[in-house]
């Protein structure tokens, strides 16, 4: 079975029609790359699927693991194991990244009937996968992302991603504001999460991110529906002949 | 942006769930306030002349202040005038108890109490609290008087005190609120009907927490209870106050006059839980909660600590503050005032440095939802004899959704060079992203914004006790209910 499954997709946001008929099957152990233009949908389709509920979803359905997404709450599709790394990260005032992450994990593992870590047992754990995105442990006590810098947002992202171990992982223009070092360093974290019962998800702007994490394959999306698939040599190409390449002579006249 | 907001005001609307009002037979007299109702207020607690003649100035200087429209305008709250004669000045449970036993409480009031969670029987034992309950105007029950009273320790209403202990209602009454010292104040002090006191004789450290719940029950009336509490040489005493009302359309006023003294080497640790009823969603009724509370720290090595969760009435009115006399005396305030729907908060407090080496610590934290309006306004003052005195003052607010206010006006005002002040201040702002990306990594909305709240408000919490600090949680997650999404 599919981990994600996308039939015919339309989404809105106020009353404007962004997606417009996504088709997508994403298998365990894949890791696909969703490219393309400006306002072409890209962090849409991750909100949508993140149910963001300032999005109207008018038209489709959505399998995650088998299970209806489109009518889960947003809570329960991240209980259900979908996690989205955010564009931009938000700030928490007044709860630190280790409370606020070991609250998160304990909702998950609830919900999965699981017993709830305590302190002493979670403190290891986010220990290890922060050492693995070189994060400080000063950062443990600090409010979750309040005067991070951009790539440490960023960093800290993975990190959650890397304690919640999700089945189905979007990470959105996570290569956004960083640069080269904090790029690679992000890209070990994830290719560390690549395994046989896990899909990831790449939003991405540029083909830079792809040459660390390395997709299986490559979606072009434009004007909300995606107009060319291949394998990661798409993604050099698109790079190499820009996106006026794929787009159809319609989108490029509007 | 129409679901955030839903969402948000979905946490922060929650019911009011002590707004019932319970059938008891009152004594209730006529609307309306003038020098003959404060006689018979006088004469129904059958009070000695002093007593009379302390109102009847109060009223005098009170009506003055009336005459010459002197009602306090500055606080940054919006509220229509008020009819000072269209108001009842008394109410009493009819049955009155003789207070020798609470088998003698009018059953309906003690039911009362049970449905606001309140034991007044054996659990109080367990809970190691000895409670005072204030019904409308008096005081119905206090708890454990006797065993209090082996350790030389007086708590009972102050009717029975002015009674009973007229000596020391005499020399501390108005000693550190004197009847001039505000509009309500002077209010209170012409038609207060009961209150609580407390006395801790030298050296005793009061074997329990002490305890008031104020209800008002009775419509269009006012309450205007007076808490005088004293904590002699070496003494030491934590005292706790909760408050609750029916729900009702029209505005009540709740105008408390609160003084401590604090003496040599003596400590007071006043905490309240103010759960007024607010008023509803759209911003009527609720109570007008416009109260004085001061303490004196009139000994050497004295301290006096406040710790206020205010999460009700329509309109909040108070700054407890500490006079800090005596040399190397410590006052304290912390604070979370939350205004939700349309409440309105100004509140803060004033430190007085007048000894040496005095030191004060203020920690507020705001939180503003709906369109709630929520204001800091603190003033500490150094004056010239008070060297070496510090002051730490920490002010932050949070906003919840984008309709509500908060802010801050500390005022400063030092004339000895050698003083050390500090002041922080901070404002953060919760909204739909912070909800959303919470509940992304898998929390409810209302697990996100009790986790946030419990987490700007602990450095106050942790100064509660701890019965007390629960309850304080528990409310300000029912209070914001609705709020956040």
């Amino acid at each position: 079975m599919s981990i994600l499954e996308v039939k015919d997709l339309h989404a809105n946001i106020h009353n404007h029609e962004i997606l417009k008929g996504v088709d997508l099957t994403i298998n365990p152990g894949e890791v696909h790359s969703i490219m393309g233009p400006n306002g072409s949908g890209k962090s849409t389709l991750a909100q949508v699927l993140a149910r963001r509920e300032t999005y109207e979803v008018t038209r489709g359905r959505v399998l995650l693991n088998g299970k209806d997404l489109l009518a889960m709450k947003p809570e329960e599709a991240a209980c259900e194991g979908l996690f989205m790394a955010f564009q931009y990260p938000v700030e928490i005032p007044g709860i630190s990244n280790a409370y606020f992450l070991r609250a998160a994990l304990n909702a998950i593992r609830k919900y999965r009937g699981e017993e709830e870590l305590d302190a002493m047992d979670f403190l290891p754990l986010l220990k290890e996968k922060m050492r693995l995105l070189e994060m400080d442990e000063r950062f443990l006590n600090r409010p979750v992302n309040d005067g991070f810098s951009g790539g440490e947002k960023k960093r800290n992202e993975i990190v959650q991603m890397a304690v919640l171990e999700p089945k189905m992982a979007i990470l959105d223009e996570t290569d956004s504001g960083l640069d080269i070092d904090a790029l690679k360093i992000v890209a070990k974290g994830v290719n560390a999460m690549r395994s046989a019962n896990r899909a990831i998800l790449v939003v991405t702007h540029y083909q830079r991110l792809l040459d660390y994490i390395v997709p299986d394959f490559v979606h072009v999306l434009v004007d909300g529906r995606i107009v060319k698939s291949g394998g990661k040599e798409l993604a050099l190409e698109l790079e190499e002949k820009g996106y006026a390449w794929t787009e159809p002579a319609s989108a490029v006249a509007r | 942006m129409s679901t955030t907001n839903t969402t948000i005001q979905d946490l922060t609307n929650q019911e009011y769930k002590w707004g019932f009002v319970t059938s008891v037979e009152e004594d209730t007299i006529p609307k309306g306030l003038n020098e003959d109702v404060v006689r018979l207020i006088s004469a129904k607690k059958g009070e000695p002349e002093f007593m009379l003649d302390w109102r009847l100035k109060a009223y005098r200087y009170w009506d003055s202040l009336e005459k010459s429209h002197a009602e306090p305008k500055w606080a940054n709250v919006k509220f229509g005038p008020i009819d000072y004669q269209n108001m009842v000045y008394y109410s009493a449970p009819k049955k009155k108890p003789s207070l020798t036993s609470l088998d003698e409480v009018d059953p309906e009031v003690l039911r009362t109490y049970e449905k606001l969670g309140i034991p007044l029987l054996e659990q109080q034992k367990l809970a190691g609290v000895a409670v005072d309950a204030v019904f409308d105007s008096v005081s119905v029950a206090t708890t454990f008087k006797e065993k209090l009273a082996e350790a030389g320790v007086i708590f009972c209403s102050f009717s029975e005190a002015v009674l009973n202990h007229p000596e020391l209602v005499k020399k501390y009454l108005g000693s550190v609120v004197p009847y001039t010292d505000n509009f309500f104040a002077s209010l209170n002090s012409a038609v207060f009907s009961d209150g609580s006191f407390v006395y801790v004789p030298k050296g005793v450290r009061c074997p329990m927490e002490l305890s008031t719940y104020f209800r008002i029950n009775a419509a269009e009336t006012g309450q205007f209870e007076r808490t005088l509490i004293i904590a002699d040489e070496g003494a030491y005493v934590s005292y706790l106050e909760g408050c609750t009302a029916p729900i009702r359309d029209e505005n009540q006023l709740h105008a408390a006059v609160v003084e401590l003294v604090a003496l040599e080497n003596a400590t007071i640790k006043y905490s309240t839980v103010q759960n007024w009823y607010p008023g509803d969603k759209e911003g009527r009724g609720g109570i007008y909660n416009f109260v004085t509370k001061r303490g004196k720290c009139a000994g050497r090595n004295s301290k006096i600590s406040w710790t206020q969760v205010e999460t009700g009435s329509a309109i909040t009115w108070k700054y407890p503050s500490c006079i800090l006399v005596g040399d190397n005396s410590v006052g304290e305030f912390y604070s979370v005032a939350l205004t939700n729907n349309y409440q309105q908060a100004d509140t803060g407090t004033k430190m007085i440095h007048i000894g040496k080496n005095t030191t004060s610590t203020v920690v507020s934290k705001g939180i503003s939802a709906g369109h709630g309006q929520n204001t800091y306004r603190g003033q500490v003052k150094i004056q010239k004899g008070a060297t070496g005195a510090r002051n730490y003052t920490q002010c932050d607010s949070l906003l919840i959704g984008d309709k509500c206010g908060a802010h801050t006006f500390p005022y400063i005002e030092v004339q000895n060079s050698t003083a050390r002040m500090e002041h922080e201040a901070s404002t953060s702002k919760i909204g739909e992203d912070q909800i959303f990306y919470s509940r992304q990594r898998g929390l409810s909305a209302e697990e996100a914004v009790s986790m946030i709240i419990n987490g700007f408000c602990r450095q106050v919490f942790k100064e509660l006790p701890m019965e007390f600090a629960v309850e304080a949680q528990k409310l300000l997650s029912i209070s914001l209910e609705g709020s956040v999404g």
